[in-house]
């Protein structure tokens, strides 16, 4: 690992190579490639089953991939090995659809407690790092409430102040908003577009297609287990890109009384 | 008259209590040691392993208490102290009251690695994946994430185990350790009063159940998490 003064390595933040992955002998995953760039949001969209989680758990090594590796920041996953693992994971901050905060610890414990036990760091400068990550998420005075003891909307946010604290280089989010009630989503996506503007990497799987439109350079469609298109959102959601992407979006929009090309930006 | 030396016979009694209470903590932290980590392994070690321990589990909850008694007393007991007879020359013996405790512990600890592993298992999934995320270690996700959420889990089955190994221990008696069940036959058989002293032990075994179950209770209270859940 290099030490902090060192300057970044040319090239891509994250760089996905050829990776493949099967559970229980079917494909998931089948030579997917990406990169994502210092700073930049991309998108991942398709329908449920097409590989989106999985491909987000093989980034982080969750799930190790069968073929293919993982840069981050020119260094690799595989060469880690097992015990490096760690290390490389902590980088990477991942956000879940269902929260996954953990039931016994109050908010700023949840977000101590891998800095604690993880990182190492005193109990009291942990939970002061807590405060200010949940403040920074907008839940200044709920340290002491337990996640039970949350909304949805709260919850996440919880959690991602969890993931910042970590100090990610990118943060990985799978359909953050999808366990939400409606009127709980919008908190969560100021949140994710503040940390955007902020300059942090982000891969977010999501079905907010018109939320997402806003701030992507670039939406990736994925299906049985491959990126099958890729594109600016402009021409992507345009009805007349005739693109797998458009179709699948504009039944989306339709449930929403939404046309797709209304979620397109007007040109930069 | 009768009545007076009922009476007078109670300390002695309370005095097994004793025995009773050191056997039955001791067996159950026996089988806490042995229990937890082996629910922890079986839910989150890796496969062959977990099969192997299952076997463990299976013996234990197969064979009868007294069988164990028996079995560690007369086999294991018995072949450690000629060992050491013929590999150091020292002639050492190994009390009941610790064959009991050990059989006792082997037994409970089968039955509380399947309440722990009940436990471990309700719990979602996503949490274990969410620490591994955050970067830490299998055990350490099992020991800071999993486990004080599946002990608190556990607490109304652990409260069970408490209350039914309290009365296995009654068995103990039979190799001569000197708790309840043995006094209050000794009792019976020189004085010929035997519904007086046995319903003199079942007693002190209700007040004993009732007294560690109210204890355990007020633990679950405490260790509440707020806004989960219900108390007992």
């Amino acid at each position: 690992m290099r030490t902090p003064s060192s300057p970044p390595p040319p090239g891509p933040l994250l760089n996905v190579v050829g990776v493949s992955k099967s559970l229980g002998g079917k494909l998931l995953l089948d030579r997917v490639s990406l990169s994502l760039n210092r700073g930049e949001l991309k998108v991942l969209i398709g329908p449920s089953g097409g590989g989106k989680s999985t491909l987000l758990q093989c980034i982080h090594f969750l799930l190790a991939p069968d073929e293919g590796d993982v840069f981050l920041d020119g260094v690799s996953a595989r060469e880690m090995g097992k015990k490096n693992i760690r290390s490389f994971r902590q980088e990477i901050g991942m956000i879940f659809q269902d929260f996954n905060l953990f039931d016994h610890l109050s908010a700023q414990n949840n977000v101590a407690i891998a800095l604690r036990r993880v990182k190492k760091i005193p109990k009291k400068e942990a939970l002061e790092r807590a405060r200010l990550e949940l403040r920074r998420v907008g839940l200044s005075g709920k340290e002491e409430l337990y996640p039970a003891q949350l909304s949805g909307g709260q919850k996440q946010r919880v959690s991602i102040a969890r993931a910042l604290a970590m100090d990610p280089k990118i943060m990985l989010l799978d359909e953050p908003t999808s366990a939400l009630d409606p009127e709980l989503i919008g908190e969560v996506l100021n949140v994710i577009q503040d940390l955007s503007e902020g300059g942090m990497t982000m891969l977010m799987v999501t079905h907010q297609v018109g939320f997402a439109s806003h701030l992507t350079e670039e939406i990736l469609f994925m299906e049985n287990g491959r990126i099958t298109e890729s594109g600016p959102p402009a021409l992507l959601l345009g009805e007349a890109s005739r693109s797998r992407t458009y179709e699948f979006c504009s039944k989306f929009m339709e449930i929403s009384g939404r046309d797709p090309a209304a979620a397109r930006p007007s040109s930069k | 008259m009768e009545s007076w030396e009922i009476i007078r016979s109670v300390p002695y009694i309370l005095g097994g209590g004793l025995y009773t209470i050191l056997l039955v903590v001791g067996a159950l932290a026996l089988g806490f040691a042995i229990g937890l980590p082996l629910a922890a392994l079986e839910a989150y070690g890796p496969r062959p392993l977990a099969k192997l321990l299952g076997v463990y589990v299976w013996f234990f909850r197969g064979v009868p208490i007294l069988v164990l008694l028996f079995l560690v007393f007369f086999g294991l007991y018995s072949s450690i102290e000629s060992f050491i007879l013929s590999h150091f020359g020292a002639r050492v013996s190994f009390s009941p009251f610790s064959a009991s405790l050990l059989a006792l512990g082997l037994a409970s600890s089968a039955y509380q690695s399947q309440i722990f592993r009940g436990a471990i298992l309700s719990l979602p999934r996503g949490q274990f994946k969410a620490a591994l995320a955050l970067g830490f270690s299998r055990p350490g996700a099992v020991l800071y994430v999993v486990l004080p959420q599946a002990l608190r889990l556990s607490i109304p089955g652990w409260t069970n185990e408490f209350s039914i190994l309290l009365k296995d221990s009654a068995v103990a008696y039979v190799l001569g350790t000197m708790e309840i069940m043995a006094r209050a036959k000794i009792l019976a058989t020189f004085t010929y009063r035997h519904v007086a002293y046995y319903a003199l032990a079942g007693v002190l075994y209700f007040a004993l159940t009732f007294l560690g179950v109210r204890l355990l209770r007020y633990i679950s209270r405490e260790t509440r998490i707020p806004g989960l859940g219900q108390e007992i």
